[in-house]
């Protein structure tokens, strides 16, 4: 999958990895794929609800090491 | 589409109660949500100039001038506040923890386009004038907010 924009907010806290993300994906075009890296432990439950709350699509999401990795297409 | 909305009313002037309006008001704004937080009370206090501001002022409102915390840094805690101690030891936590300052989610509030309203009728009433909050407020009363929270699902008082 071609990731088109990354935005890595390890270490930060609630309320960045949203806002950070939110600003991400306002600059990109509609289809294009973000990356987002987070080692928040509330970050799965807060992207899913925002991601559905959005016109954005939710593809995937995994862990490794206390680090989430999340992909969202721009709606 | 239709934005919605989001107000939050912040009445206290507690270091500890504005960080959790501004971190919802960020969220808020990251949800796309037209958000509006209305200063009142002791609220207005987090939104002072840090700075001395000259202005005309009987010797009432200078003394509440005096007495109010100036601005976003020198807020107290509602609790454990141990006569300043408690701030000091929370803001070395939150740095700890890359927890954004209460300046920096101002900031990033203003960034993102939130709506910073103070109320006029308790800036009279604490002496507060315009010139000693920070750039970009509006000002307002009571019937702006509700024309604002009428609109909102998400209406907050703090």
């Amino acid at each position: 999958m071609n990731i088109d924009v990354r935005v890595d907010t390890k270490g930060m806290a609630c309320p960045m990895p949203i806002v950070k993300g939110k600003k991400a994906l306002d600059g990109m075009q509609q289809g294009q794929i973000l990356e987002l890296l987070s080692t928040d432990k509330g970050a799965l439950n807060d992207f899913q609800a925002w991601v559905k709350k959005s016109p954005n699509e939710w593809i995937s999401h995994e862990e490794s090491n206390g680090v989430h990795r999340f992909l969202i297409r721009k709606g | 589409m239709e934005k919605e909305q989001t107000t939050i009313v912040l009445f206290s002037g507690d270091l500890d109660k504005a960080i959790a309006a501004f971190i919802i008001a960020n969220g808020a704004a990251a949800y796309d949500h037209d958000v509006t937080i209305f200063f009142t009370f002791w609220g207005l206090n987090t939104m002072r100039k840090d700075e001395v501001v000259k202005t005309e002022k009987g010797l009432l409102e200078k003394m509440f001038g005096w007495m109010m915390p100036r601005g976003a840094n020198k807020l107290g805690l509602s609790n454990m506040n141990m006569m300043g101690m408690g701030p000091k030891m929370i803001k070395h936590v939150m740095k700890k923890h890359n927890a954004l300052t209460l300046p920096q989610l101002i900031e990033m509030a203003q960034e993102q386009g939130v709506k910073l309203v103070a109320c006029t009728m308790t800036m009279d009433l604490l002496g507060l004038k315009q010139e000693e909050l920070i750039d970009g407020m509006e000002l307002a009363g009571v019937a702006a907010y509700l024309g604002d929270a009428t609109n909102a699902k998400v209406n907050l008082f703090i």
